[in-house]
């Protein structure tokens, strides 16, 4: 074996084999990222668990509103009153965004009524100012402590945000905007699908 | 190869031989001149100048009693509630080690706090000592993030909801917003899995990031030299002789003694608030947090911890704008990072506030009264100074504390904004040869 004796420095050989070497490491490094990038996503078990839910809607009687869990949020069934969907255009010139231009809602739901069925109010109760749940104030006028020009709604207890029975927000609310419907349908006459489009839609 | 020749250790008595050997094998003697007995620090310190080894200590004791509330705390949605209960009412001393944490982590930011306007004050942060105010920047924000995952390992439903809302706030992000959200949960709601990745961001990475970034701080300090009161450097007035700093003192042993001294007089307030009022009316523990998590019920009220209030209440102030609230959270964001860029706005030709002329003096209580009123409204609901008269049109409601937000997030803003040129026009007093008292 002999000696490397020679003290002569290629630089250039240096300097392409340090970029080289610096540029494969960072490929590398960026590689090796991915997969604990990826490991914080929702895992099989959660996107299980974020499935649709069923809810058989013919027991809820009229005026009456309950509570369904959807992907841990909840889902408010409300079995809206003549009356109530009566009072609904009334509204338009208090709110921010009375035609429901901005797309809080899935596509195949149109109108005022927010809802596949006009009765059958569908919506996510989470507050889109905060992310608080509202109080349902379903009776017009002050019997609830809302005002004598009350029309009936929702009450957000958190920043005072104020909606009518179709999740639709009152101007000088904190909440920018309407709440949420999910993506719904009816598997049948009764059974509403929470978290699925219609077939087609 | 035969341990390297060094003069061997004097003055340690029967320590010289050991210490000898050390230090012929690790920089022993040379860490300890570089950063205590001839690390020269100027001798005229004053009480500000308490802050930052307070601040230090607190982080050491974050970690002793973190390390051991960890030895019973489950990070588990359907246990962690219950495990900090036991830790409370069963394990011997519990009480003790999880009333230290959680008060431990108030006087961080009190400390912290004291420490970054003693900064702000003195010009510490000018040039050459940029670098530590970045590393400085970067600790209090690592810092945010600590104190943010730790307030959700106790699931109650303030850590719940809090959390909610933060990560919803990375909701609000354009086009990305609601992936981030679920990525940053691993799930579609704050749940086990949120729970599990904070407990690890609280408890491995962000400490160890922490005390890295403390030593990168402290290495930088120790680089240029420590700032003073007077806001002068002691480095233009060596002794001749020696080549020290005449204006120096040896940090060991006296300002180890004297930062002994603030340590005392800081247990002594620290124990205070631990026996007596370790939840210090709400301040430091929130009445809603002994309630366990419920992802149906919110809080009839959301506030978070007084440390983040100053920044809740500008998040706040700033309406909605094209259908989205994501401009709160970008003023929000706009409103910590600035302060990264302080040394760069700051065109004044003396550093401390002694010399510092009238419009910075006046700018300066602004900023400090913007903050203090931003972190009161922080803590209370919007509605905690009523309302304007009926009928005054007003973008999103006529809330008078909104507007006075309003009015002192401008102010904060403007601080930072208008910094170039008020302290470029400014009627500075002559700075002194050597430093005084």
């Amino acid at each position: 074996m002999t000696a490397i004796v020679t003290d002569a420095v290629d630089e250039k050989r240096r300097r392409i084999l340090i970029v080289a070497t610096s540029v494969a490491g960072a490929a590398a490094g960026v590689g090796i990222a991915g997969p604990f990038v990826a490991s914080w996503f929702p895992s099989a078990r959660a996107l299980a668990a974020g499935a649709p839910v069923q809810y058989d809607v013919s027991k809820i009687e009229p005026g009456q509103q309950i509570t369904v869990a959807w992907r841990g949020k909840p889902i408010w069934l409300l079995r809206r009153t003549k009356d109530m969907l009566d009072r609904l255009p009334g509204n338009a010139a208090f709110l921010v965004d009375p035609d429901c231009k901005v797309p809080q809602q899935p596509p195949y739901i149109k109108g005022i009524d927010r809802s596949l069925k006009p009765e059958m109010f569908v919506c996510i109760g989470i507050c889109t100012h905060l992310g608080c749940i509202p109080n349902l104030k379903e009776k017009a006028g002050d019997l609830q402590g809302m005002g004598a020009d009350w029309p009936g709604g929702y009450f957000c207890p958190c920043h005072n945000s104020r909606f009518d029975l179709s999740g639709r927000v009152f101007k000088g609310s904190p909440a920018p905007i309407n709440l949420e419907i999910p993506p719904n349908r009816y598997a049948n006459e009764n059974v509403v699908v929470i978290g699925e489009n219609p077939k087609g839609a | 190869m035969a341990a390297t020749e060094k003069t061997p250790v004097t003055g340690a008595g029967p320590f010289n031989g050991a210490l000898t050997w050390i230090d012929q094998r690790f920089p022993l003697m040379s860490l300890w001149r570089e950063h205590l007995s001839e690390y020269y620090a100027p001798k005229n310190f004053n009480f500000w100048y308490y802050f930052g080894s307070i601040a230090l200590l607190v982080l050491v004791i974050q970690i002793v009693s973190g390390i051991f509330l960890t030895m019973n705390y489950k990070p588990d949605s359907r246990e962690a509630f219950a495990s900090v209960e036991y830790i409370m009412r069963d394990v011997p001393a519990g009480w003790l080690i999880r009333y230290i944490h959680s008060t431990g982590a108030s006087f961080f930011f009190i400390s912290v706090y004291l420490h970054m306007a003693r900064g702000l004050m003195y010009g510490s942060y000018r040039k050459p000592r940029e670098l530590i105010w970045i590393f400085g920047m970067v600790i209090y924000l690592t810092l945010m993030g600590e104190a943010f995952f730790g307030y959700l390992l106790p699931w109650g439903q303030m850590s719940y909801w809090g959390a909610q809302v933060i990560v919803n706030l990375f909701g609000t992000v354009p086009f990305v917003g609601e992936g981030l959200a679920v990525w940053i949960r691993g799930d579609y709601n704050i749940s086990d899995a949120t729970l599990n990745r904070f407990f690890a961001l609280h408890v491995a990475a962000l400490p160890l990031a922490l005390v890295g970034l403390v030593a990168a701080h402290l290495m930088a300090l120790h680089e240029v030299g420590s700032n003073n009161p007077d806001g002068i450097e002691i480095k233009k007035n060596l002794d001749p002789r020696t080549g020290r700093p005449l204006d120096g003192i040896p940090f060991h042993p006296y300002y180890t003694v004297k930062d002994l001294m603030g340590v005392a007089v800081f247990l002594i307030v620290f124990s205070a608030v631990i026996f007596f009022a370790p939840e210090l009316d709400g301040f430091f523990l929130e009445a809603n947090n002994f309630i366990p998590a419920n992802p149906l019920k919110t809080p009839q009220e959301i506030a978070p911890v007084w440390y983040f209030t100053p920044y809740y209440a500008i998040l706040r102030a700033v309406p909605p704008m094209f259908d989205s609230k994501f401009p709160g959270v970008a003023v929000m964001g706009v409103a910590v990072l600035i302060l990264f860029a302080l040394p760069w706005l700051d065109r004044g030709r003396v550093k401390s506030i002694r010399y510092r002329g009238p419009r910075w003096k006046v700018a300066f209580a602004i900023f400090v009264l913007a903050f203090l009123v931003l972190g009161y409204l922080g803590v209370h609901p919007i509605t905690v100074w009523g309302t304007f008269a009926e009928g005054v049109p007003l973008v999103g409601g006529g809330y008078i504390a909104v507007w006075v937000a309003r009015l002192f997030t401008l102010l904060y803003f403007l601080f930072f904004l208008a910094m170039p040129w008020y302290t470029a026009h400014d009627r500075e007093k002559p700075e002194p040869q050597r430093v005084t008292w």
